[in-house]
């Protein structure tokens, strides 16, 4: 079932790369949280990860905390895989300013109705969602800077409605299971 | 100038397919070859990705050459394929420049031939 805007959201249980288990409801974040599905192998994925984990760097002080986790198939793409993924963080930490936590069983992105890599989804301090879609229009332009998760955060902080609350998400699809 | 043979692999898994083509195109008439030769070649199940050594969409070949030719180690199979830019940055499509110089590569090659 697709999540609406002001839905609840399903909370959840995942291992970081460091092993550390991360739910949605039991975190720091005391005004949001934006949850990012992405991965190793997508250059939609990379190409918008900075921009995400500046945005992570930006809006820490404000109570927001940052979620990354891979859905893909690791089976299929060994690039997704967890050990992947851990050697991925541990080559540059600094890039990483959230844990990246792993879906093995695809469950979260199931429950989410996750499309692609990346897709973000921002919650507020209820649980409720509040921006689902791309971080900004367009993955080539690096000026654009995630726009569209910083005007969600923006309203979500200053407590009103998003004025572009939902976008289409732009990426790879999501590996599934067979 | 002889047109090389310029074919571009895509999946519908990845929504790069019609930048690149646009790309492709536009640098096709920039180098003075006809912008209406690509040709398009769907690769659809691992079988294809397999027979065509697919290595992720979109994948330009030009007189069969992989505009970028990927690593020995790259997997083969259903994916977006990673680019790099001249400037550094990571990309789902090739840098335009790169598409450009292959297209005149290959051109004058063939021009040598024929000569």
């Amino acid at each position: 079932m697709t999540l609406a805007i002001g839905d609840k959201v399903p909370d959840f249980e995942l291992v970081d790369t460091d092993g550390v288990p991360r739910t949605l409801s039991h975190g720091d974040a005391t005004s949001a949280t934006v949850i990012v599905f992405t991965c190793n192998h997508c250059p939609y994925a990379l190409a918008w990860h900075d921009r995400i984990a500046r945005a992570a760097r930006d809006y820490a002080d404000r109570g927001v905390r940052f979620l990354a986790i891979n859905p893909n198939d690791s089976e299929r793409y060994p690039r997704d895989s967890y050990a992947a993924m851990t050697a991925r963080v541990a080559r540059d930490r600094d890039a990483w300013p959230m844990p990246y936590l792993h879906d093995c069983t695809q469950a979260v992105a199931r429950a989410y109705d996750a499309k692609t890599t990346p897709d973000v989804f921002v919650v507020d301090a209820a649980g409720r969602l509040r921006y689902r879609g791309a971080p900004d229009g367009d993955h080539d332009d690096e000026s654009q800077d995630a726009a569209w998760l910083r005007d969600a955060l923006d309203a979500v902080l200053d407590g009103r409605d998003a004025e572009r609350a939902q976008t289409r998400p732009v990426g790879c699809s999501i590996k599934w299971k067979a | 100038m002889r047109a090389p043979d310029v074919e571009l692999l895509w999946w519908e898994g990845c929504p790069s397919t019609e930048r690149a083509l646009a790309d492709l195109r536009e640098a096709l008439r920039d180098t003075g070859l006809d912008a209406t030769s690509v040709h398009m070649r769907e690769i659809e199940n691992d079988a294809d990705a397999l027979a065509a050594a697919f290595v992720g969409s979109p994948t330009i070949l030009i007189d069969g050459a992989d505009l970028q030719p990927p690593r020995d180690d790259e997997p083969v199979g259903l994916t977006c394929r990673i680019y790099h830019r001249r400037d550094g940055r990571i990309s789902p499509i090739p840098d335009p420049d790169d598409v450009r110089d292959a297209l005149i590569r290959a051109a004058t090659r063939a021009q040598v031939r024929t000569e």
